[in-house]
């Protein structure tokens, strides 16, 4: 019978009925202490270390501190040293502050080829859907599963249902693989895929990069989707051959066999002429709530809308392009690899950032940034104006010193533009790396068609 | 775990779809190391909202994708922690769903219309073993896959059940298990 990807992951990893085999458990300061309490209370081993890996990311400052110890916010740096010392405990690699390899987990996951195709992968972030664009299933699990796959190396639950995104037409000059998901988004709606395990396809997603591909799966869960996955392929392979802990040589056969049958079922299929999108930018408080740049604020229509637009201070009509920003923020497991960042770099070479705007790049890891800076892409930014991090998960979310104030304005590259998501009152307006680039520049939203 | 019986009493009314859980329980207090505690900071800002009501009764009505965004166990954590026990919406976000029922917060889907009259009705019981949610003038069945039932209603531990398959994970770390790669053998 014709499979799906998802359905020969899923085959290949089930234990028994409910019971999933995890091949990687990614681990990260936040979302573990509680779950190594408990099992230490419960006198329970780590089953797996050799299957588990661990980094702190989202509470870390990212101002170049080299041991938790210098994290100055008591709560941060205890959270950091409990990780590092229960890694040490139950003997889990553990790349912490002033590891050559720290970063944000779902960066360094496919930097180091522990993230590979046909795999199970799970942490407990929501983002783990980005490891997902290897051909890989992953997922977002909570702290209870977190323990329960330290101690088990599996996870229970009944398969989610299947959904495939075909893309048909080509993306636009300018338009990139974080409009392609914004536009996806605003189309299926934020809740368009729950339930589901999420299959991109089509053209224009086999003619996207790895760091395109990634981004797009990381924010499958802004849809909703339980897990979004994209088939390997030779960019694939390409981009994981040679990397730390991928296999020598590749087994190539068996990689290129996960992809989905002639005739393969899906429980949902939708269908989205890549072509028709131009470069999206958020206007509310869900990455639902998106516009083309080309477009103007929306008068209110659904549930909702009305209280977003007050929050975000915004009056239906204004267009988008008039939208005036006070930071820019590049960065973030969606948009923070070495890819996108050489776009932002290229659109703000020999440029300056506007005098009204405070606007910061902060790679995705250690690694990155040492890539970046052998490049010169820091001297770009830097000759700019703009603030050159190091890794971490930064304005993403606000847990580290990377917070925007009350009211301020942020064209980010993240994936979250809630209410108080970059800082209390902070209004958030989610872009591609090139339209965020641009925007510092200007000082406000620009259609980076016309403008390059 | 605490089992799950019969949930019968107020219902808390929070009229919103698409309530994402950095609402729920702000990033400031994720950094803390403990389990416990969270209730106080529920909703943190919006409950310094003029008009915000939202009584600790057993049941909360709210709207469809409750729970969406981060995968923060500290959002069912701090409702469970304020009073809530089971919590009736239209849709939940996935993660969200599965995280509530490892700590014994029954989360109950109904139609939109159903989830109105329970909000309308003020009080409401639920029975997980019937799978029925009954209100004044109404009541509702509800789905749920018989395994979280059954772990729900015996109150039992997740890695008590899953370690009597010890045998099987065994086997298949034996038989089938992916060749790598080796966390532990990265230099």
């Amino acid at each position: 019978m014709a499979q799906s990807l998802f359905d020969k992951i899923w085959d290949a990893h089930e234990v028994a009925e409910g019971l999933l085999y995890v091949d990687l458990h990614l681990v990260h300061e936040v979302t573990s202490p509680q779950a190594f309490e408990s099992l230490r209370m419960a006198g329970r081993k780590l089953r797996r270390p050799d299957r588990t890996l661990a980094t702190a990311d989202h509470n870390v400052p990212t101002d170049g501190s080299t041991a938790a110890a210098q994290i100055r916010d008591r709560l941060s740096r205890v959270q950091v040293e409990t990780l590092e010392r229960n890694c040490a405990e139950f003997g889990v690699p553990v790349y912490s502050l002033g590891s050559a390899r720290q970063g944000i987990v779902h960066v360094i996951g496919p930097e180091l080829g522990v993230t590979q195709p046909g795999m199970t992968i799970v942490c407990g972030d929501s983002h783990t859907s980005t490891h997902g664009a290897f051909g890989a299933l992953a997922f977002g699990i909570g702290t209870s599963e977190v323990e329960h796959v330290l101690a088990t190396q599996t996870l229970q639950g009944r398969k989610p249902r299947s959904m495939r995104i075909l893309y048909e037409g080509e993306l636009g000059y300018g338009v990139t693989a974080k409009d392609l998901i914004l536009g996806t988004i605003g189309r299926i709606g934020v809740d368009g895929g729950i339930g589901h395990v999420i299959e991109y396809a089509g053209a224009p997603i086999e003619r996207l990069s790895m760091e395109g591909r990634m981004t797009i799966c990381n924010m499958t869960i802004e849809g909703g989707g339980r897990a979004g996955m994209v088939a390997p392929d030779d960019t694939t392979f390409e981009w994981v051959e040679g990397r730390e802990a991928a296999p020598d040589p590749l087994p190539l056969d068996e990689w290129r066999a996960l992809r989905s049958d002639d005739g393969a079922s899906f429980d949902r299929e939708v269908t989205i002429d890549a072509s028709e999108l131009s470069p999206q930018v958020t206007w509310g408080t869900t990455p639902g709530m998106v516009t083309d740049v080309t477009s103007a604020v929306p008068e209110p229509r659904a549930e909702g809308d009305e209280r977003a637009l007050e929050y975000m201070a915004l009056e239906p009509g204004t267009p988008m392009q008039e939208i005036r920003l006070d930071r820019v923020f590049i960065g973030s497991c969606t948009n923070s690899r070495i890819g996108d960042l050489r776009e932002a770099a290229e659109v703000v070479r020999g440029r300056r950032v506007a005098p009204s705007v405070d606007a910061m790049v902060v790679p995705g890891s250690q690694q990155v940034k040492a890539q970046a800076e052998a490049e010169g892409l820091h001297d770009v930014f830097r000759a700019a104006g703009f603030d050159w991090r190091s890794a971490g998960c930064s304005m993403c979310l606000g847990m580290n010193p990377d917070i925007a104030a009350p009211g301020e304005r942020v064209a980010s590259t993240s994936n979250r533009n809630f209410e108080g998501r970059q800082g209390r009152g902070a209004r958030s307006h989610l872009v591609s790396p090139k339209m965020a680039a641009a925007a510092a520049i200007e000082g406000h939203f620009v259609d980076i068609r016309e403008w390059v | 775990m605490r089992a799950v019986g019969v949930i019968e009493g107020g219902v808390s009314v929070l009229d919103r779809a698409d309530v994402d859980t950095d609402q729920i329980i702000p990033k400031q207090f994720l950094k803390r190391v403990e389990r416990s505690g969270f209730g106080e900071f529920l909703f943190y800002d919006w409950a310094k909202q003029p008009g915000w009501d939202l009584p600790p009764n057993p049941i909360l009505a709210t709207g469809r994708n409750f729970g969406a965004g981060s995968s923060r166990e500290h959002a069912p954590w701090a409702l469970e922690d304020y009073g809530f026990e089971a919590i009736v919406a239209p849709s939940f976000a996935d993660i969200f769903y599965s995280n509530c029922t490892k700590i014994a917060l029954l989360p109950v889907v109904l139609a939109e219309d159903e989830v109105r009259a329970v909000m309308a009705a003020g009080r409401a019981s639920i029975d997980l073993a019937a799978q029925e949610v009954s209100w004044a003038g109404g009541s509702a069945a509800f789905e749920i896959d018989a395994e979280t039932k059954r772990r729900l209603m015996g109150g039992l531990d997740d890695i008590g059940v899953t370690l009597q398959q010890a045998d099987a994970i065994e086997r298949y770390e034996a038989e089938r298990e992916r060749a790598g790669p080796v966390t532990t053998s990265l230099a």
